[in-house]
């Protein structure tokens, strides 16, 4: 696989900061004005500050695609899942309850799914993500993997996860602690770890 | 990478690899008919395709209105209108009245010669353009500038200057009215 686009998208939860700045400029973009598509998620609010960007990993088995009945979510040449083509969605919620990292949503006022595209306007033209060209933290980092590898030596990439028993590749990479050896990022495993500091005041026990 | 470990090789821009990564000739054909990918679907939804004919049969629709509606206004197109000049009870036998056709300035002269007889001409005599009177009884129209004169019944020159015949208003008669309905211009 050769893309013609040296330019790849990395995510940092580990450096967010919550500031909304990428939702706000998300919500700018004309082609879905106001109406953000990249998610700024709460970890385990009432102990943390801890704030993940979720954009649009584009799989290359996309499970949104895998399980839409009318065949309306395709993937460009170069690996971008595009929203869901309006002629063909029935608003039928699949994808949006299929997708691992839970990136569609379902925009009832148009029946029609929306999500990410990695600005396909913008990054087909060689533009960076509204998200990350606004990111103030660099949690959201559009650009070659050499100056990444470069910029965040105690940090690696990775685009492989695991959502169950299911295995995703993904185009667009997680960077991890470069301590760690895994090989792939457990998607749930925040299911079933104990939440953090709750057993100190009494509201979860582990029996 | 992973792309190509697990051996997708059916085309250069099949990028999709199906979940359980086995190659596409191993798939089942419904993912072969339904692509993930962009480049090998067929852009042709079935609610596009429903548009098209809906839309391509509305406009052949109209357009057949149009055709029709343009053969009648073309076969009315550049006739003389077909105009009442006065009821038959309203000229006696042997009188003659005036009137204007096709156009306001084209003066006609409409004769009862019997009862069931009307004869009507441009009254624009033929020579010089005066204007025509009818004399009944001698069964002629007469111009009075140069001594011509008219044949009643045909309108030919019988006497005088005139060598063409007086144009002759076609007439109909319709539930009591006599109507005009178009010039015959005659050469001789």
């Amino acid at each position: 696989m050769s893309l013609a686009n040296p330019y790849e998208f990395f995510v940092d939860p580990s450096r967010c900061i919550g500031c909304q700045a990428c939702v706000q400029a998300c919500s700018e973009c004309d082609t879905h004005k106001g109406k953000p598509m990249i998610h700024l998620q709460y970890v385990d609010r009432p102990q943390s500050v801890q704030t993940v960007p979720t954009v649009c990993m584009h799989c290359d088995s996309p499970t949104c695609a895998e399980v839409c009945p009318a065949d309306a979510i395709k993937r460009t040449a170069d690996g971008v899942v595009q929203t869901a083509r309006k002629p063909r969605c029935i608003a039928c919620n699949n994808c949006v309850l299929a997708c691992p990292f839970g990136v569609p949503k379902m925009e009832s006022d148009f029946q029609l799914m929306m999500k990410c595209d990695l600005c396909y306007d913008r990054t087909s033209s060689g533009l960076k993500p509204m998200c990350a060209s606004v990111c103030p933290s660099g949690a959201l980092y559009y650009g070659p993997r050499a100056e990444i590898e470069r910029q965040r030596p105690r940090s690696r990439p990775i685009n492989t996860f695991r959502f169950g028993n299911q295995t995703i590749t993904t185009k667009v990479n997680m960077m991890v602690s470069g301590d760690s050896a895994a090989p792939f990022v457990d998607v749930t495993a925040a299911m079933h770890d104990e939440p953090v500091g709750l057993d100190d005041v009494g509201l979860w026990t582990e029996d | 990478m992973q792309r190509e470990d697990s051996g997708t090789t059916h085309s250069p821009d099949q990028l999709s690899v199906p979940p359980d990564g086995r190659p596409y000739h191993d798939q089942p054909q419904w993912r072969n008919d339904f692509p993930i990918d962009w480049p090998h679907d067929e852009l042709v939804a079935r609610r596009d395709f429903t548009k098209f004919l809906v839309l391509t049969s509305l406009a052949f629709t109209v357009g057949q209105v149009w055709i029709a509606f343009e053969n009648f206004a073309r076969r009315r197109r550049g006739e003389p209108p077909i105009r009442p000049i006065a009821r038959v009870d309203a000229l006696p036998i042997g009188k003659a009245i005036t009137f204007a056709y096709p156009e306001p300035h084209d003066d006609c002269i409409l004769i009862r010669t019997a009862a069931d007889r009307y004869v009507a001409f441009g009254q624009k005599c033929t020579h010089l353009g005066c204007a025509v009177t009818p004399d009944v009884p001698k069964n002629c129209l007469r111009c009075p500038c140069h001594e011509g004169a008219f044949d009643l019944a045909s309108g030919r020159p019988t006497a005088g200057p005139p060598r063409r015949p007086l144009p002759r208003i076609k007439l109909e008669i319709r539930d009591g009215v006599v109507y005009a309905t178009g010039v015959e211009v005659r050469a001789s």
